[in-house]
Formats: C-alpha cells, sequence, structure tokens
C-alpha cells in the first residue's frame, strides 16, 4: 500500500513538472512574438522594453497619451516619453512602414479587443521619414461599414426623388 | 540686534534684485525652451512681412503645404489653405504688389470668441490653434475669422506628417510651425523665404525688445491687417 502511494506521488510529480515546464516554454514564446493561435499578434521591432511594464501599458496607455496630448497640444510640452509619434517610432512594421494593417501592432490588438480607435484618421501610423506607408490591409470595421452603405443603397427605394 | 525701518528695507530691496536677475536671464534663454517646459507668456511670437521685398513667387507656400502635409484637390473654393499669396493692384497708377497672409494671431482671436467648445484657442506665448480633439467641425471660426485664414478639411486624409495631423472634418490653419517653434527653430515659410534671399519675413518675440523684429518694428512705420477691428495681429505689415 506504502509503494503504490509513493509511486503515484512521483507519477503527480512528475506531470505537474511536465506541465510546468511545456508552459514555460509557451510564456517564453509569448513574451517574444506571437503569432497564431487566439490573441492578437504583437512584435516589437525596436527598443529593449517600453516606456512602462507591459502590464501596466496594456491597461492604461491610453491614459498616458490622452493626458500627454492634452499637454502637447496646449502648453507646448512635447517630452517623447508618453507621446503618439513615440510609440508610433518603436512599433510600426519596417515591412509596411505602419502601425495599422492586419498585424500592424496597434490594430491588430483594438480589433482583437473590439476597439475602433480614431487616432489615426488624423496623425501618422508611419515613423518620422520613413517614406510613404504602404496601404494598409481593409480591416474588418471598414469592411463591415462598406457592406452596410451597400445594403443601405440596395435598399433605396428608385426613381421616387422629387 | 534689531533693524531699523530703513536697514530693513534695504535688505530686502536687495533680495529681491538677487531674484529678479536670474530671472531675467531666463527670459533671455527662453526661447531655447527644455521639452518638458510648458509655453510661457514671456513671449509672444510675431512674424513681420516687408512687402517692399516680397517678390512675385509662392516659396512660401510651397513650403508651408510641404512642411505641414496639406495639399488640394483642385477645388479651389473648398481646398485648405493655411498660407495663400494675395494680389494688390492700384488701379490709378497700375501698380501691383503681393502679399502672404495667413493666420494672424490676433491677442484677441475673435476664432476663440466663438468656437462653442473650447477647441479653438490661444497658447500662452500668442500662437492661436485649433484642438482637433475637440473641434466639432461647425465652422464658426471659419465665418468669424475677417482674414480667412481658416479652412476645413472635406476629404480623407491621407501622409499626414507626424508632428503635422488634420483630418476630415476639422477646421485647421496656420500653426506659425509650432512644432519647429517648440524645437527653437523658425517658421518653414519664413525659411524658405530666406533661403531664396528675398528675406522679407521675420520671426521672433514681440515682447523682447532687443529681438530682430521688435526692432525693425520700432524702426520703421508697419501695419496690422484691419487695424479697426483692434485684434492687435501677431502678424505684420511694411510697406503696404
Amino acid at each position: 500500500m506504502r509503494r503504490e502511494t509513493t509511486i503515484l506521488a512521483g507519477a503527480v510529480a512528475v506531470l505537474a513538472a511536465a506541465l510546468f515546464t511545456a508552459g514555460a516554454v509557451r510564456a517564453a514564446d509569448t513574451a517574444d512574438t506571437k503569432t497564431g493561435g487566439i490573441g492578437p499578434t504583437i512584435k516589437i521591432f525596436k527598443g529593449d522594453k517600453c516606456v512602462r511594464p507591459t502590464e501596466d501599458m496594456r491597461r492604461n496607455h491610453m491614459k498616458y497619451i490622452l493626458h500627454h496630448r492634452d499637454q502637447t497640444m496646449h502648453e507646448g510640452i512635447r517630452t517623447t516619453q508618453y507621446s503618439l509619434k513615440n510609440c508610433v517610432d518603436c512599433h510600426a512594421d519596417p515591412k509596411t512602414n505602419s502601425v495599422l494593417g492586419k498585424d500592424g501592432f496597434c490594430s491588430s490588438c483594438h480589433q482583437f479587443a473590439a476597439v475602433s480607435i480614431d487616432c489615426f484618421s488624423c496623425h501618422s501610423p508611419s515613423p518620422e521619414n520613413s517614406g510613404q506607408p504602404q496601404k494598409a490591409a481593409e480591416t474588418a470595421p471598414s469592411r463591415l461599414m462598406n457592406l452596410m452603405r451597400l445594403s443601405a443603397e440596395n435598399a433605396r427605394p428608385r426613381g421616387d426623388y422629387p | 540686534m534689531s533693524l531699523s525701518r530703513r536697514q530693513f528695507i534695504g535688505i530686502g530691496g536687495a533680495a529681491v534684485a538677487a531674484m529678479a536677475a536670474p530671472g531675467l536671464r531666463l527670459i533671455e534663454l527662453a526661447n531655447a525652451r527644455s521639452p518638458a517646459e510648458a509655453a510661457t507668456s514671456l513671449q509672444r511670437w510675431g512674424l513681420l512681412v516687408d512687402i517692399s521685398k516680397c517678390h512675385d513667387c509662392d516659396a512660401c507656400v510651397t513650403a508651408c503645404s510641404t512642411e505641414n502635409g496639406w495639399y488640394g484637390h483642385n477645388r479651389p473654393a473648398s481646398d485648405p489653405q493655411w498660407i495663400r499669396k494675395v494680389t494688390l493692384k492700384d488701379n490709378q497708377s497700375g501698380y501691383v504688389e503681393t502679399l502672404p497672409v495667413m493666420c494672424q494671431h490676433c491677442e484677441e482671436p475673435p476664432c476663440v470668441d466663438v468656437c462653442p467648445t473650447g477647441a479653438s484657442f490661444k497658447r500662452a506665448d500668442g500662437i492661436v490653434l485649433v484642438d482637433k480633439h475637440i473641434c466639432i467641425g461647425c465652422r464658426y471660426c471659419m465665418m468669424a475669422c475677417p482674414y480667412k485664414a481658416r479652412s476645413f478639411v472635406h476629404e480623407d486624409t491621407t501622409n499626414q506628417k507626424p508632428y503635422a495631423p488634420r483630418g476630415k472634418g476639422t477646421v485647421e490653419s496656420c500653426t506659425l510651425c509650432v512644432q519647429r517653434v517648440d524645437a527653437g527653430r523658425i517658421p518653414a515659410c519664413v525659411e524658405a523665404c530666406n533661403k531664396d534671399g528675398h528675406e522679407a519675413m521675420v520671426f521672433g518675440d514681440l515682447n523682447d525688445k532687443s529681438s530682430e523684429i521688435s526692432k525693425r518694428l520700432a524702426s520703421a512705420p508697419s501695419t496690422q491687417l484691419r487695424p479697426d477691428l483692434s485684434l492687435n495681429t501677431g502678424v505684420r505689415y511694411q510697406g503696404i
């Protein structure tokens, strides 16, 4: 009886160790680049670390850039730590010159979280002096808008305008 | 030991002078403000245009467009126009002169008075700007501006400059190249005019009596456009 218990405990320990190792390897994968599977594509192209710890940035980046935006616009404070330009400089994909597009740093995550951002309807999604951005792939929201517009046009009765 | 009233005032005066002296030095050095420092009312940025040196070219307009990334769509009535060349002709003598007209960066800007959201505002150093984050595109400011300096963005924008965001549905105008001014540089139009050798435009601090612009304004007659409106413009003209 005692022998059986020891074997069982040993098996559990081995299993736990195996699971832990697998988890650790997976965690190491996600820290660098994460592709495939559930979740957004996160690629980092420049710099060793962000201006704040990753966990903090994930939760609070919008507050930091909103606060900085007002300071820059109204007071002319142009520190780079929380500027949108600084985000773009580090996170733009060198291939597309942009943070937008299918695997773009900003758009892929916001699409996954179902949050629409309007920063880049005015701001440039490309770093300074990097040439023109490649045409970003059509994103899901814009496809949806197009479909809605098309169906609205089709639904409109023809010929009875004044 | 007790101080007499006279001694006390004397020491106090010396202390105030000692504190004020570094302050005066700060005003001098304020041109090269650090990025973390806010713009202050110690400066008032201005521009002087000498029409007698202004040639029939559009170097300033091109430079502005290149710097700030605005462009037209062949629709002159609605295309954005941060700076434009205006031609004046004396009908009696036939004498023609041209001058650049842009946002005049008024001390009392009518665009700021009429803005319902606070998007149109004057910065502490006198630069009049539009905060496009809170602009709702009502265009009251365009109607209020006596200089027709503001434009409405009717089209989707592409290829914006990272330091000059522009977007459909908002109003925009000359920013006096605020991104350059904050970095201690001069506006693109002034730089282009100097580069072509015309040197018709001078940029500087109107509050600093030793700046070139203040000296030029103090030594020769100059005028504001529509001085009857008493807006105290930051852009002045000579030789009209």
